[in-house]
């Protein structure tokens, strides 16, 4: 697919990252370079060091040494042109609607603007009914659903995604993917991760493999799947990798 | 036994009728009890957030502190508050002691760190939460605590219970700092206790009476308050 954004911050480099924690080594010097457009996976089995990648580029944590680097917009703070759904989505105790609401107020959105794209983010999640709902009490497919609605109200340059379906059934997962292409079909670049093989097929154009910490290949999807590079990654796509 | 049968029944009858002395004392003891709490939330609430939320040098320290001071004794409360009070003491131009102010003060010092230690417990269970979807938000210090109070409020009602039900029932701190004077500074468990020792037993056990109701009814509607809360919210 072609780069339908403009891509604001991106593109984002990683460089010489390295993680520990209580003395052991977790992200092992992993370096690479994502560009605005391709939808970016990072594939690996559990334990892999995906999620705490994703954490570390978004900024939840900091890095033991090495950086990470966005390109891009040299003015402003590159943290407030990111989202990120988490795989257990975090609710507010308060409205649908309050949720999303909630997440500009902070990003000192005027009131009017607001209350337009909330309407909207609703609405493109198919939540609109439910939006006097609390928020707690949805299903845990529609909490995922506002958990997007709230990140895409934000008109973010990049979504990170932590597993955004590992707890859903087949059927909501589908709603959420479909959601996903609908937000970067609005110009925002998608990095996620997934331990699953179909979800990587399905929703990603270039794969970053990881295994026990270690980046073993950046690799375009289709050719990640047909001919993977490192043995590992082939050993996880025939479903032999075991951690 | 005929004693104890016509003391219960004259103090039915005192509540009853509303009998203007015991509502006096009853309505003072709110006052006090009301008034030192508010103070408590204002001081605990923020302290027990910021404490739950925010990571600094000593920060094991306050919170082994506060749990600590959770269990101050009345009667120490009182005799600390009543040293800085008196004439002779730092505060002692203020004119306070014996004053229904001398009594706020001294309630408020006793549960302050109740508020602020359940405080801390709940909203720190609520950052464990929060906390990485508040971060990528972006949301800035104090307003995450304004949000984690918000949203922790109906947990929050506990804490300013086990405030109120230990105001209203301590008796050492109100009796040294207000002296237990009638019409000024008599509250219900001041004068339960001077008309124990009297012998009238009818107003003691009148009083004793509606705070025991007082308590039971603060507690069932905090209770049906979170349980109308858990059903809405969730």
């Amino acid at each position: 697919m072609e780069d339908p954004g403009t891509g604001g911050i991106l593109p984002l480099s990683v460089d010489s990252l390295v993680f520990e924690a209580d003395g052991k080594r977790l992200i092992k010097d992993i370096t690479f370079t994502v560009d605005a457009g391709p939808r970016t996976a990072i594939l690996g089995p559990n334990g892999a060091g995906k999620s705490l990648l994703l954490r570390l580029c978004h900024g939840l944590i900091l890095p033991s040494s090495g950086e990470v680097v966005w390109h891009g917009m040299t003015t402003g703070d590159p943290a407030l042109r990111q989202a990120m759904v988490f795989q257990r989505p975090i609710m507010l105790r308060r409205t649908a609607a309050e949720n999303v609401d909630y997440a500009l107020k902070v990003r000192d959105v005027p009131r009017r603007l607001r209350r337009e794209l909330v309407r909207e983010a609703l609405k493109v999640t198919r939540l609109n009914r439910l939006a006097g709902r609390q928020a707690r009490v949805l299903s845990v497919g529609e909490q995922q659903r506002l958990a997007l609605a709230r990140a895409w109200a934000l008109r973010p340059d990049v979504l990170f995604l932590d597993e955004p379906t590992a707890s859903l059934d087949p059927a909501v997962t589908h709603t959420i993917e479909d959601l996903i292409n609908t937000i970067r079909a609005a110009g925002t670049k998608i990095i996620l991760t997934t331990h699953d093989l179909g979800q990587a097929r399905r929703l990603a154009d270039e794969v970053l493999f990881l295994h026990r910490g270690r980046l073993l290949e950046q690799t375009p999807a289709r050719e990640f799947f047909e001919r993977p590079r490192s043995e590992a990654a082939r050993a996880f796509i025939a479903g032999e990798l075991f951690w | 036994m005929t004693d104890l049968g016509a003391a219960f029944g004259a103090a039915f009858g005192m509540i009853v009728q509303l009998d203007a002395g015991l509502l006096e004392i009853v309505l003072l003891s709110l006052r006090v009890s009301l008034t030192a709490l508010l103070c408590a939330v204002l001081i605990g609430m923020p302290l027990g957030a910021a404490v739950a939320v925010f990571a600094f040098p000593g920060r094991r320290i306050i919170v082994v502190g506060l749990n600590a001071l959770m269990g101050l004794p009345p009667v120490v409360v009182g005799l600390i508050v009543y040293l800085l009070l008196s004439r002779a003491g730092p505060f002692g131009v203020l004119g306070l002691l014996f004053t229904p102010a001398a009594m706020i003060i001294a309630q408020t010092i006793l549960i302050a760190p109740i508020v602020a230690a359940l405080t801390r417990q709940t909203i720190e269970d609520l950052y464990a939460e929060y906390e990485e979807q508040l971060r990528s938000l972006g949301v800035r210090p104090l307003p995450s605590l304004a949000t984690l109070l918000w949203d922790g409020r109906f947990s929050l009602l506990t804490a300013v219970l086990a405030g109120f039900g230990r105001a209203s029932a301590e008796v050492g701190a109100v009796m040294i700092v207000g002296g237990n004077i009638d019409h000024v500074t008599r509250v219900m468990t001041t004068a339960i206790a001077l008309e124990v020792s009297k012998g009238d037993l009818a107003l003691a056990l009148g009083l004793g009476i509606i705070l025991i109701v007082l308590s039971l009814c603060v507690n069932g509607i905090a209770y049906a308050v979170r349980d109308v809360a858990l059903w809405r919210h969730g």
